[in-house]
């Protein structure tokens, strides 16, 4: 036994197929991506405007059925700097990943920001969708490339998360 | 010892495919049944939530993560998983009770089956190294076990075909059955094999689906002025993954189990089994010592409509109704996890 090669491993690869369905309210919000329009969905109790939206209120526990169509600017509410590449984009580390809450909803969503300067970004900053080109849409958030700043004020710490779809004025 | 009560329970109806509906959209509903049984608000007005279901089934990863948002778990609750079919949740809900770290619980099981290969994707339940390389389905698995007692005399082909005609006709009374209709034994053995020796009746459906059960302790069933049933007995039992090391015609975990659970305490009017092939619920009645004064599976049982991870908790809920309505005194629910009844609960039931 002692002259015998240890066994290090073995191959046994797992081929499983599945017919995906992305759930219903992830599919009315992702018909409308595909559209170039974005929509939350609004909780019947607490009145939180989810974005992207899955179908039921986190807190509450009770399905949100109410379509809130959202602007695609939207406030920085933190971002982190990172120096790792993302395969197949063309977007150079070092770059932003943001939580960012698009105007009409309550609720952060992750998403890239680009045309910035990195150490520039900050908290409660306005930064606004770059789409591709429509032809390009698919059932997919990278339909925007990033967000990039624009030029309006800050939003305080304590209005982020509350700023309606009309925008932010100062 | 703290008793325990079943305050409320709930299935959505088994289906062959729920289409585009996702972990959260079919736990809401059953939730939210259980919650106005009970006359709470939510999962904030129990002490302790438990789940069962496996990711595999629908193909998407942290499904079970992402199911907690059917609960209302802000600010955060006490929550835990169990890889299994949600029997097992009740299980770990009972311990939690017991130790006293909780005095309610709400329990869901929920499983979609429909988007992978139901038999294959279980293939990979099997041991890693010898077995699921070879895809060993399920279904074939079951076969074999049927093949042992139908050679060894245990059973007949028609005793196997008259299981089938029972679950078909009594699921017609069943509002969340798939499969129900006035099936004869004659009609079941005028099927063509599936899989020797198997018929496709002989097999459970792929079923989508949930359920959910609210227990407590007795006290506070009382204070919430609900119907109650009592869990007097619960015990599990697993044997070898190596199927040469089981006598797979009979099943001595689920007798221990009994054992265990009490269930030679008393009379049993009703059992509910996850025998999800028509020879296991022969070998599930034998192991159990049940006779002909026990109603065995009145809902037509998982054959009816097989929900993964929440098909065990059903059958538990199963008993509850038929003792809330007044049908039965006292009831015995099994689950099963793993091929060829590897692992069994045996839960006992009795009116309050």
């Amino acid at each position: 036994m002692s002259e015998q090669e240890p066994i290090t491993g073995i191959e046994a690869p797992i081929y499983l197929k599945y017919n995906f369905t992305a759930g219903a309210a992830p599919a009315r919000f992702l018909s409308q991506v595909k559209r170039g329009v974005l929509t939350g969905q609004r909780c019947p109790l607490c009145e939180q405007v989810y974005f992207p939206p899955r179908g039921s209120c986190a807190a509450c526990g009770v399905p949100t059925q109410e379509e809130v169509v959202l602007a695609d600017k939207a406030t920085v509410e933190s971002f982190t700097i990172v120096a790792i590449p993302i395969p197949n984009n063309p977007i150079k580390p070092p770059y932003i990943i943001a939580n960012l809450v698009a105007d009409g909803a309550n609720l952060s969503f992750i998403h890239l920001m680009s045309e910035c300067v990195n150490e520039d970004v900050h908290i409660g900053q306005r930064v606004q969708a770059v789409w591709k080109p429509a032809e390009e849409w698919d059932y997919a958030m990278d339909n925007i490339r990033y967000f990039k700043p624009i030029d309006e004020p800050d939003v305080p710490v304590d209005r982020i998360g509350k700023i309606s779809v009309a925008g932010w004025e100062g | 010892m703290k008793d325990i009560a079943i305050v409320a329970y709930n299935q959505s109806k088994a289906v062959s495919d729920v289409g585009p509906c996702n972990e959260v959209e079919l736990i809401m509903p059953v939730l939210a049944e259980v919650f106005s049984q009970a006359g709470i608000n939510n999962a904030q007005d129990v002490d302790f939530v438990c789940s069962g279901s496996c990711d595999y089934l629908q193909g998407a990863a942290f499904a079970f993560v992402a199911g907690v948002d059917a609960l209302g778990a802000v600010p955060p609750i006490k929550e835990s998983h169990v890889e299994m079919d949600a029997a097992w949740a009740l299980y770990e809900s009972m311990l939690k009770i017991r130790m006293g770290h909780a005095d309610s619980a709400l329990i869901y099981g929920f499983g979609k089956s429909s988007p992978g290969e139901l038999p294959i994707v279980l293939s990979q339940q099997l041991d890693p190294y010898y077995l699921a390389p070879l895809w060993v389905d399920t279904i074939a698995l079951a076969a074999m076990q049927a093949r042992m007692l139908l050679d060894q005399g245990k059973i007949s082909e028609r005793d196997m075909a008259e299981v089938v005609s029972r679950s078909r006709r009594n699921a017609r009374n069943n509002p969340n059955a798939q499969l129900a209709g006035d099936v004869s034994p004659e009609d079941v053995l005028a099927q063509p094999s599936y899989v020797s020796p198997l018929r496709k009746a002989d097999c459970p459906p792929v079923s989508d689906g949930a359920s959910a059960m609210i227990i407590c302790t007795v006290e506070k069933a009382k204070s919430w002025g609900v119907p109650y049933a009592v869990i007097s007995g619960i015990d599990h039992r697993i044997e070898s993954h190596n199927m040469g090391m089981r006598d797979l015609t009979d099943s001595v975990s689920t007798r221990l189990a009994a054992e265990g659970a009490g269930l030679g305490d008393g009379p049993v009017d009703v059992a509910e089994l996850y025998a999800p092939f028509s020879h296991q619920e022969i070998v599930l009645t034998r192991a159990l010592g049940l006779g002909k004064e026990t109603n065995i599976n009145p809902s037509g049982g998982v054959l009816a409509g097989n929900l993964m991870m929440a098909s065990g908790l059903s059958r538990i809920g199963e008993v509850f109704n038929r003792i809330i309505a007044g049908d039965a005194g006292r009831g015995v629910a099994h689950a099963t996890s793993g091929p060829c009844l590897q692992h069994n609960l045996v839960t006992v039931v009795e009116k309050a």
